[in-house]
């Protein structure tokens, strides 16, 4: 960033600090900008607004559908659709939970101690993710079937009764949340293990050796430096983690069943199957600012104000 | 580099460490959960290439039966796949130009100059890549239902392009950000003028930057389903292929598919570490 910052003033920005900036410089950034520019306002922003409108519009398919500013349609789709958000909510918190669990001793070994492996060890993190979205969703459908080598090992050796118990099971695993939530959280753990990896890869290695001269054993060490340093990657990877996976539909409908949907796919068959437009555009603006909503505040609390 | 290997030489000669296999256990255990963490993240691969040589009894690919070579030898035996993958190969490379091309003169704009609307620019690319995917499939469906314009290739492509192009942004900006600024210096004070040192000194090193963001964004185009599921009308690219799949039958051939895309993207990985090396010597 700082390269980037010092570039104009040495490159370009020079001859427009002059009295007289030629014409040619001044606009040349938004040249270069406009076609992409373009394309982000009338594809971004400009659905964004239709989103809005919709949601606000009355009618049938077959009559077509006007704009009415018809306000209540927010309160039917949140009175029919809650459990849907909160399992979404739900879902995507515990994804998010279980893949910082996983990639942050993947995240650690990588940047502490994999020494000439290093390269190798992040080009094995993404490269199952080469393969398709959906056929490694489907992969775990047969992990995690019935008669599958997962079930057989948690009957074996009693670890069902548990978390039947627990409710995260019912005597099976495909088709529960949790069966959701595991696939949420590897479909997306690359994007959390990147920005851990990013930021534990950048702690000066100084550090962690005064807090060892100091008489901090390992774990003391871990807690007061290391992890408040890595502090940005988790709230990145986090982020990166949640968003999509509280937007996700294809993990629930591959390892869910039709009683544990979630908000995308009443919004797919809300637009799709059902074409009762308003409600679902209503449906998807609500997902959005809530997610917008628990985005910030989280950020606010985690204290960092960098994002990714 | 040189910070790893100290910092792994430092580890045996820490002398307030009690000794025995405890203390091994502990030194180690964070190493052996990364590596069973990333054991774990190939079971799913294990299990799509392994499926790709099963010969199932029934329509439904599920269960192991016996090992066979025949999805391999007529990956096209199953009736629409190939089309759709030829429909996601064809919408993958258009929009991976065009992405390409708008994001990268876009990268050149926002790392390059400063001008007023710079943060306006900054989110503008930053909003696609957070926005959930079905909040930017069903934003999109939206402005096409209110248009009146008819779903299927070009509403496919029109929506990669849009999701492709911040990744292409973000990633050759960073190679931009990323540059000697003193080389480009070094080339004008050599008396080349501004056509030159773009071509001679700045393309070149911009190039990877381009083709990674290139790859990158074919990738997420051929790879989309929740987007595209909202924008194809009847259109149908290999993700939807394998989502309506799924519900019917479940033939052999899509774990062929699956392999052989991995095999690709390895092949490529391996062939890119390859060229930068030779072009390092």
């Amino acid at each position: 960033m700082s390269i980037a910052a010092a570039l104009p003033a040495g490159g370009h920005h020079a001859p427009s600090a002059g009295p007289a900036p030629s014409s040619r410089s001044k606009f040349t950034p938004y040249f270069l900008l406009l076609p992409a520019g373009l394309a982000l306002i009338v594809f971004y922003v400009l659905p964004t607004l239709t989103l809005a409108t919709t949601s606000l519009q009355t009618g049938s398919l077959e009559q077509g559908y006007t704009l009415t500013w018809h306000w209540p349609t927010y309160g039917e789709v949140l009175s029919q659709y809650w459990p849907q958000f909160a399992r979404s909510f739900g879902y995507a918190a515990g994804a998010t939970i279980l893949a910082l669990l996983i990639a942050y001793p993947l995240a650690y070994t990588i940047a502490f101690k994999a020494g000439r492996f290093r390269t190798l060890m992040l080009t094995l993190v993404v490269a199952p993710f080469f393969t398709s979205f959906l056929i490694r969703t489907l992969a775990w459908r047969q992990i995690l079937a019935d008669e599958g080598p997962v079930v057989s090992f948690m009957k074996a050796t009693g670890l069902m009764h548990l978390t039947d118990a627990l409710g995260m099971t019912q005597g099976r695993v495909l088709a529960t949340g949790l069966a959701v939530v595991i696939g949420l959280a590897y479909n997306f753990l690359p994007f959390m293990t990147l920005p851990l990896y990013n930021s534990l890869e950048k702690i000066d290695r100084g550090l962690l050796k005064a807090s060892e001269d100091l008489y901090a054993n390992s774990w003391t060490t871990f807690w007061k430096v290391t992890w408040p340093l890595s502090l940005p990657g988790v709230v990145g990877g986090t982020l990166l983690t949640f968003i999509p996976a509280a937007g996700d539909y294809v993990n629930q409908q591959f390892l869910g069943t039709i009683s544990n949907t979630m908000t995308g796919n009443a919004i797919d068959s809300l637009f799709l199957q059902q074409r009762q437009y308003p409600q679902a555009a209503a449906l998807s603006l609500v997902l959005m600012v809530a997610i917008i909503v628990l985005v910030s505040v989280y950020v606010k609390r985690a204290g960092t104000e960098e994002l990714v | 580099m040189t910070t790893t290997v100290t910092a792994g030489a430092r580890r045996p000669t820490a002398p307030r460490q009690r000794g025995g296999a405890g203390r091994w256990i502990r030194e180690h255990l964070v190493t052996m959960f990364g590596i069973l963490a990333l054991i774990y993240l190939f079971v799913p691969i294990f299990v799509v290439v392994m499926f790709s040589f099963n010969d199932p009894t029934g329509r439904f690919n599920y269960t192991w039966v016996r090992f066979s070579f025949s999805a391999w030898a007529d990956p096209c035996g199953i009736s629409g796949m190939c089309d759709a993958l030829l429909v996601s190969l064809k919408i993958g490379v258009l929009a991976t130009i065009v992405a390409t091309i708008l994001g990268t003169l876009a990268a050149f704009a926002m790392a390059r100059h400063r001008f007023r609307g710079r943060a306006v620019a900054n989110l503008l690319v930053f909003l696609p890549m957070a926005t959930p995917e079905v909040v930017a499939g069903s934003s999109l469906l939206t402005l096409f239902i209110n248009l009146g314009m008819p779903l299927g290739q070009t509403t496919i492509f029109i929506a990669h392009v849009m999701f492709c192009v911040s990744f292409v942004i973000v990633t050759v900006k960073a190679r931009l950000a990323g540059m000697d600024p003193r080389l480009e210096q070094a080339a004008m004070d050599l008396y080349a003028n501004r056509v030159q040192t773009f071509t001679k000194v700045t393309w070149p090193l911009v190039l990877p930057g381009i083709v990674s963001g290139a790859m990158l964004s074919f990738s997420l185009s051929f790879d989309d389903f929740i987007i595209t599921n909202f924008n194809a009308g009847q259109t149908v690219t290999f993700p939807m292929f394998v989502w309506g799949a799924y519900q019917r039958a479940l033939p052999v051939q899509i774990n062929v598919v699956g392999t052989a895309m991995l095999l690709v993207a390895l092949i490529l990985v391996v062939l890119g570490r390859l060229i930068s090396k030779l072009r390092a010597r």
